[in-house]
């Protein structure tokens, strides 16, 4: 049975009160994750705003057992977890890696690239929401072209966001797929997937983030939802190399395929203030190709 | 007492040695990635791995920097891991030996010393791991392989007791790739001598703790009312560890003598120390060969000892004091440099001496650097040379003087 | 009052609710949810449930009539955006406003 907001499970594992910003997607998106995992897990979580909602000592916000490693290790901090879990012969818990773009895409791409390699049973998460939130909005891999940051605060990024999934999908995962806050049982499903498989998973998740990208707080999930719906973001999962079209990017491929102009979505967020019409003009070329690509590759049309 | 036991000799080299060493200790977690000199003992662990003499899971990492964080986190999970590495490793290593002694996980390392660039270079000295002296480690430096075999069982047992990692030091080269006759210990012995690992962390969804979150400078109160340390709280029990492992180093080395008839109750090594004016000091292999200088001098009539540094993280001040009681020149050779200073262990010596009542001159000489040859003959005439200059001065020059052709 | 009497080596948390402390403090409005436009409440069934899916806190009941836990909830408001039948208002918070 599929799952939806009635039959969902109730229990939670992460804690109220904890230090995430008013309508925190990361925060709604490992809600669901540890839902899907059923707190059945260990997870390795390196400097990011996953760090801040996991709290401070001697108190965690969260009902899993985690360790913090730092920046660049997660990959191996997953390994090791792998390693000592299987030397000691405990079975039955997912080894669970939870990062941010930062983490991911820059500075954890070495380690994540090589625990991938070397095909380590974990999943590995990575929650984006473009830049380096928790340090206060700094441009990273996964900051889209156009957006003003701390590091980027007059011009804008100059350079397009880093597929991320793309490369782990080289590595020749069982399962890699991508998802959206704003489709918590898509991301649910997913998740409930991987915990099945065997070998290297991995997840992205995008996560809008209201201080960083600069809309108000209860537009969380209307920016994700726009993004989905304007193939900025599309939501697809890739198992032993089927590719599926899934959840919202599914509906809107039956439904003709047409996305919605990616303009708005642009001139709606504050971190857009100074992107120019000649990138918005590249920006919706360069998801037109992107849909066309997928709609290609799916196979469940 | 030493028991009587057979003897077992291999001839073997010192990676081989703490190839063999870390088999016996059971290690159950191996990360490691190839670096010159250190490649044969990985390589080495591998094939233990691959042919089922060694249960434990390899992982081939892909940097240094993951071995180390590979290690970390088999620790906390309750594995007994290892790796080795040399120089530019131990360098990339750097962050997550840290995070090893911060979270309090007894793994054990094996530095095959080596020097760091630029330029590249290869071979052997010791600057590679006194950069790490304050990362919380302790730092055992071996002088022969028999020493690396000793030393790294060793290690297990003084990490687990105290939750703090070891580093075992071997020159490069020098040892790990010199074969010499090593007494190789049974497995029942070693497994008699070191109990299998007893975490004090829990990683476990029934009982789920978070480790290492973001603490405080304060104390804070936890959730059942109790106050919890603060980051502060937590970096002086580190250094309180450290400070009180000695009882526990010396009671490792006791215990190892009782059971394989070695005796490694002491933090450093003494030759003819009990009449000695003039006290060579040198760490590594080079305490070795400091004790075929000081034979060169007794034959001159010059009444030298050698203080063989072995435990260089804790340092043992008051035993240094102790031993050098009767000097009244220290002469201390550093196959390191301490950039803008002087070697590392002679600002140690120079430490553990200020306020008693010995008032040696100290001569402090830079040797050996990136695999330079060092020659008994060469510490014997620098010996010599420092014994000369007190006829100038007995005060202590400001910077060390170098044996290089400069 | 000193630490010695906590036995920690190293930085070992146990979970707890409120973390942050009261996170509620931090609401600048105020969700309030209307029982006769509610569709799990109208129709008296579990059904909808959306405002307890999306919810990042974890603060909303799955119960009928749906609750929210208001020493913690942040009013972030996501609720109010996602029900389909506007049953959630947000109404500015004036304890916590200047």
């Amino acid at each position: 049975m599929k799952a939806n907001a009635v039959n969902l499970i109730e229990k939670e594992w992460i804690l109220p009160g904890n230090r995430t910003c008013p309508g925190c997607a990361l925060s709604l998106a490992y809600r669901h994750v540890l839902k899907a995992l059923e707190g059945q897990c260990i997870v390795t979580v390196p400097a990011s705003c996953a760090t801040v909602l996991h709290g401070m000592y001697p108190i965690s916000a969260v009902n899993v057992p985690c360790v913090n490693t730092p920046f660049a290790s997660t990959g191996a901090s997953a390994t090791g977890l792998v390693a000592g879990l299987k030397a000691l012969g405990r079975k039955g818990i997912t080894v669970l890696a939870f990062a941010g773009d930062g983490g991911t895409h820059d500075i954890g791409i070495q380690s994540l690239s090589g625990a991938a390699e070397r095909q380590i049973d974990f999943m590995y998460i990575c929650y984006d929401n473009e830049g380096y939130m928790n340090t206060g909005n700094q441009r990273s891999g996964s900051t889209p072209l156009g957006a003003v940051s701390g590091t980027t605060p007059v011009l804008g990024k100059q350079q397009y966001q880093k597929d991320m999934t793309a490369i782990m999908e080289a590595h020749g995962l069982p399962f890699v797929a991508t998802c959206s806050a704003s489709y918590p049982l898509d991301l649910y499903e997913k998740v409930k997937k991987a915990r099945t498989i065997e070998g290297t998973r991995f997840i992205h998740i995008h996560t809008p983030c209201p201080p960083g990208w600069l809309f108000p707080f209860s537009d969380t999930i209307k920016f994700g939802e726009m993004a989905v719906e304007t193939g900025l973001v599309v939501l697809y999962e890739i198992e032993d190399g089927i590719f599926r079209l899934t959840s919202a990017s599914e509906s809107i491929a039956r439904k003709g395929g047409n996305l919605q102009p990616v303009r708005e979505y642009f001139t709606s967020q504050g971190r857009f203030k100074t992107i120019t019409e000649e990138q918005i003009d590249e920006l919706q070329e360069w998801v037109n190709a992107r849909w066309k690509q997928c709609l290609h590759r799916a196979t469940n049309l | 007492m030493a028991v009587q036991r057979k003897s077992n000799m291999h001839i073997i080299d010192g990676n081989q040695s703490a190839a063999i060493a870390a088999k016996m200790s059971r290690v159950q977690v191996v990360a490691a990635y190839p670096i010159t000199p250190q490649t044969p003992l990985t390589e080495q662990l591998s094939q233990f791995v691959e042919q089922g003499e060694l249960k434990a899971e390899y992982v081939a990492v892909e940097s240094e920097h993951s071995a180390m964080a590979v290690c970390t986190s088999a620790s906390i999970v309750g594995a007994r891991a290892f790796t080795g590495t040399s120089s530019h490793g131990l360098a990339y290593m750097h962050e997550m030996l840290h995070w090893a002694a911060g979270a309090r996980l007894p793994i054990v390392l094996a530095c095959v010393n080596r020097a760091i660039g630029a330029p590249w270079n290869v071979l052997n000295d010791q600057q590679d791991s006194i950069s790490q002296r304050d990362t919380g480690w302790i730092q055992i430096y071996c002088r022969n392989n028999q020493e690396i075999m000793d030393t790294l069982i060793q290690a297990y047992r003084i990490a687990e007791q105290v939750y703090v990692p070891v580093m075992v030091c071997y020159d490069g080269y020098i040892l790990s790739h010199t074969e010499m006759p090593v007494d190789v210990p049974d497995q029942a012995d070693v497994d008699r001598y070191l109990p299998p690992y007893k975490p004090h962390t829990t990683l476990d969804p029934a009982n789920p703790k978070n480790y290492n979150l973001v603490t405080l400078a304060n104390p804070r109160i936890g959730v059942d009312g109790k106050l919890y340390h603060g980051y502060m709280e937590l970096r002086y029990l580190l250094q309180e560890a450290l400070q009180n492992s000695r009882e526990t180093i010396l009671q490792a080395g006791r215990e190892f003598n009782e059971i394989f008839g070695r005796d490694y109750a002491r933090m450093f090594w003494e030759d003819r120390s009990e009449d000695a004016e003039i006290t060579i000091v040198a760490m590594g292999s080079l305490a070795m060969e400091a004790i075929v200088a000081a034979d060169m001098l007794r034959e001159e009539g010059l009444k030298v000892g050698v203080l063989g540094l072995r435990v260089f993280r804790p340092f043992p001040k008051s035993d240094v004091v102790q031993a050098l009681r009767k000097s009244r020149l220290i002469v201390v050779f550093d196959k390191n440099i301490s950039y803008g200073s002087e070697g590392a262990t002679c600002s140690e010596i120079k430490s553990a001496l200020y306020g008693t009542y010995i008032n040696a001159s100290i001569r402090n000489f830079i040797v050996g650097l990136g695999g330079r040859d060092v020659k008994a003959r060469e510490l014997a005439e620098a010996t010599k040379k420092a014994i000369a200059s007190l006829k100038e001065t007995v005060i202590n020059p400001d910077y060390p003087e170098w044996i290089c052709q400069i | 009052m000193g630490t010695r009497d906590c036995n920690h080596i190293c930085d070992e948390s146990s979970p707890g609710i409120g973390e942050a402390g009261r996170t509620g403090e931090w609401r600048t409005s105020l969700p309030v949810v209307d029982d006769t436009k509610c569709t799990a409440s109208r129709l008296n069934k579990p059904t909808c449930f959306l405002c307890w899916l999306y919810c990042p806190e974890a603060v909303m009941t799955k119960a009928i009539p749906p609750t929210i836990d208001m020493e913690y909830c942040k009013g972030c408001g996501i609720c109010a955006q996602v029900c389909p039948v506007q049953a959630i208002t947000m109404l500015p918070e004036e304890k916590n406003i200047g």
